[in-house]
């Protein structure tokens, strides 16, 4: 473990193009590409096979048969169809986010549709007798309450992917896998164990800004963040005002 | 119910998991310990690095002993030599081909002989205890600086020299453990003064190298010499005047307690039938035509009467 | 796909491996999350930090994993239990949130219930909370039986034989066919485990086949 620590506090090993900085922006860049994409597209996929339960069975079922497929096999395959057709970095970019993106749809799917699926009836009902139409219940009602699900696929999604973009390195991309793969080939090994420091690390902290992100984007009243249902009744009763305040302070959010 | 369903799901679910720990055939731990601590079995573990050639070669070792009837069990494509090394001296494996030139300096890095026979005879004083290497072939595969016709037009480069001036402005490709080794980029520096702007990792030779070197990638690549790629893609390989990439002659380096007669006559007898020429044949059967290693192994071994 | 007709034994020796080194960590971390899972619930201040801690588990790279093995329990460089002994750490790393969480799903009741009938803590747990909390711990598996799959082609880096031997055999020889057959292979034993995983669930909890039933 001294080792490790001796390397990850090496200067040099801070700078240059083979640097731990350069690295870990290689490696958010992969993993956020990736995320956005699959983001983009299993979000609205989900949320629509939620809402109107249509697709189910074929959604649900390739997510889970998309779960299956290999990572590494997907990524040799891409990059021989892939790589002679395109030009530069891209050759290898390209297959690379197809796999993340790959592995980041189904738990984000499966965090969408989960959760617009586990709306309370009743609130579903309440909204339609405020004469709300279907798309305007999606969004003004079952997205929001849908939120700490989506944000959990989202969360696990991004972990996957942080964890998995070490793989661009087994391509002669960037990325924090590079100190894995090249300790590897020389066997040195405080390089590789650095290297799963830093990814795990990343992963840690990637998780952190989602929590706080979804902390501010989901409604109070979903996370209690109001306090108990007794205790607001209980302050409502001694004193009107810290209601009021109480108001304020989610009215922030 | 349950009393009945739970004992019998339970029973279902040990048998599988007793059919999939059997389905490691060989894989056993306490068996393998148990055999090496014994020493008395006669068995040949070959390895092979991760790299087509060396897969090849260790085909065709595995081959030969074989019909010699010498036991034999094939770990391959295991990685660099960095990584194979130690598994040979903790004898997870017991032979494995290799290069003169590249084994010499791994064991003793201020050698300086160039030649075929200087490099064989200072790598057997290199190795260490335990290690020996038997006859060497004449067949020979080398790293190299290879680049494009384009940038060998562009740029007049012949050798490697001609590289001092420009190699700034450019990006070399190779496997990632050239990075440090003196047969790689520090070589590079210390015999002809080239510095390149700056490196790529890629594989050993593989096509992760060839794709990045026909797309524009990198500049300059490693390529083994015997690949099908160079003459196929009109690569040029640089001219190398300092022999930085020494003599390279396939040998088979093994553990000194698995030499027997046997073995060493019968490896001695394929090196002798190897040349360059025939390995870059057989290499291009693999690569190009997709032929599996042990099937133009066994190929081989036939038609010179070895196998 | 000839290819596929002419190398049936090996892609058949390779899946053979395959199992092995997914399948007996499965068994190997059901049977170690058990009781880390039923720690957290029990107290629970130790619920947070035994979550996080396996979650971190789970982000180290697998190939990081493997090859640091032989450095944490001594075993030589290419043995195959260095990959048994890592997917172990994962399944685990999976599987402990989830036994927490199928444990606490069990209702108050029926845990209160047990004890008034006269069932010790652990007797308890065996013949009344583990059952009951089956159905979540099963989903937990065919998580982990799918991941695992995955993660094990990742060794073929290091030489392991396995499914994933097929993607860098075909990868280095500029070659589709052996790495397609593998992706094939691996989705369909990924679905096989889960079958497996969804039998035996449904062997173990006879009660949820008669509610269909009398619905």
């Amino acid at each position: 473990m001294n080792d490790v620590l001796s390397w990850l506090t090496a200067s040099a090993h801070w700078t240059g193009e083979d640097g731990i900085p350069q690295r870990l922006l290689e490696h958010l860049y992969y993993s956020g590409v990736a995320l956005l994409i699959a983001a983009v597209i299993a979000i609205p996929l989900g949320l629509f096979v939620g809402h109107t339960g249509r697709g189910r069975f074929v959604v649900v079922n390739a997510a889970g048969a998309a779960r299956a497929v290999p990572s590494l096999g997907l990524l040799f395959v891409s990059v021989l169809v892939l790589g002679p057709r395109l030009t530069g970095d891209t050759a290898f970019v390209v297959p690379c986010e197809i796999v993340l993106v790959v592995l980041a749809i189904p738990p984000i799917l499966a965090g969408a549709y989960a959760g617009v699926e586990e709306v309370d009836p009743a609130v579903r009902d309440a909204a339609k007798g405020m004469g709300m139409r279907g798309p305007e219940v999606l969004a003004r009602v079952e997205i929001p309450c849908a939120l700490p699900l989506i944000f959990s696929g989202l969360r696990s999604g991004a972990l996957q992917v942080v964890a998995t973009a070490t793989i661009a390195a087994t391509v002669g991309l960037g990325g924090l896998g590079r100190f894995l793969i090249d300790g590897l080939a020389v066997r040195d090994y405080s390089q590789m164990a650095a290297g799963a420091v830093l990814v795990a690390v990343l992963a840690l902290v990637v998780d952190l800004g989602f929590a706080l992100i979804q902390r501010y984007a989901v409604s109070p009243g979903l996370t209690g963040r109001i306090g108990t249902r007794l205790g607001a009744e209980r302050n409502e009763a001694l004193d009107p005002s810290v209601t009021s305040a109480d108001t304020r302070e989610s009215g922030r959010a | 119910m349950n009393r009945t369903r739970t004992p019998l799901a339970m029973a279902i679910g040990a048998a599988l998991f007793l059919l999939a720990a059997c389905g490691g055939d060989g894989a056993d731990p306490l068996a393998t310990d148990s055999s090496r601590a014994a020493g008395t079995d006669d068995s040949i573990v070959v390895g092979s690095a991760d790299f087509t050639e060396s897969a090849l070669i260790a085909e065709i070792y595995a081959g030969a002993l074989e019909a010699k009837g010498v036991k034999v069990k094939k770990t391959l494509n295991i990685g660099s030599r960095e990584a194979y090394i130690p598994a040979l001296q903790d004898g997870s494996i017991d032979l494995i081909p290799e290069y003169t030139g590249v084994l010499m300096q791994y064991f003793d890095e201020s050698a300086t002989a160039t030649d075929s026979d200087g490099v064989y005879e200072a790598l057997k004083a290199a190795l260490p205890d335990g290690l020996t290497v038997l006859d060497k072939s004449a067949a020979e595969d080398k790293d190299s600086v290879t680049v494009t016709q384009e940038t060998a037009d562009k740029y007049s480069l012949t050798s490697i020299a001609d590289l001092k001036d420009v190699a700034g402005d450019l990006t070399l490709g190779g496997p990632p453990e050239w990075k440090t080794r003196p047969t790689g980029v520090p070589g590079l520096k210390k015999l002809y003064g080239v510095e390149f702007g700056s490196f790529r990792a890629l594989d050993a030779g593989g096509p992760l190298t060839v794709q990045a070197l026909k797309n524009g990638q990198v500049d300059a690549a490693d390529l083994f010499t015997t690949d099908p790629n160079i003459p196929a893609d009109d690569f040029v390989v640089l001219e190398d005047p300092e022999n930085l990439f020494a003599a390279q002659n396939v040998v088979p380096l093994i553990a000194s307690s698995k030499v027997t007669d046997t073995v060493s006559q019968t490896l001695n007898a394929v090196s002798a039938a190897l040349d360059t020429e025939t390995l870059t044949g057989l290499l291009a059967e693999v690569v190009n035509d997709k032929l599996d290693e042990a099937d133009v192994a066994a190929e081989f071994l036939t038609q010179h009467d070895l196998g | 796909m000839t290819w596929f007709l002419d190398h049936v034994s090996d892609v058949l020796s390779l899946t053979g491996k395959h199992v092995y080194l997914a399948g007996v960590p499965l068994v190997l971390g059901l049977l170690i999350a058990i009781p880390i899972g039923w720690l957290a619930r029990r107290y629970k201040v130790l619920y947070p930090p035994l979550i996080m801690g396996t979650g971190l588990l789970y982000t180290i790279p697998s190939l990081a994993l493997f090859i640091l093995m032989p450095l944490f329990i001594g075993t030589r460089i290419l043995d195959p239990v260095n990959v048994v002994v890592a997917m172990t750490i994962y399944t685990v790393a999976l599987l402990v949130r989830t036994v927490a969480d199928g444990l606490g799903a069990v209702p108050e009741a029926v845990t209160q219930s047990a004890t008034a009938m006269g069932f010790k803590r652990v007797r308890r747990l065996f013949m009344v909370e583990l059952p009951l909390a089956v159905p979540v711990i099963s989903a937990g598996m065919r998580v982990a039986a799918v991941s695992n799959v995955s993660i094990v082609s990742v060794a073929a880096i290091i030489g392991v034989p396995q499914l994933g031997s097929l993607f860098t055999d075909g990868f280095r020889r500029d070659f589709t066919d052996p790495i397609v057959v593998g992706i094939l292979a691996c989705v369909l034993l990924a679905i096989t485990f889960d079958l497996v995983i969804i039998a035996i669930t449904r062997l173990l909890t006879p009660w949820q086949q008669v509610r269909r039933a009398t619905r």
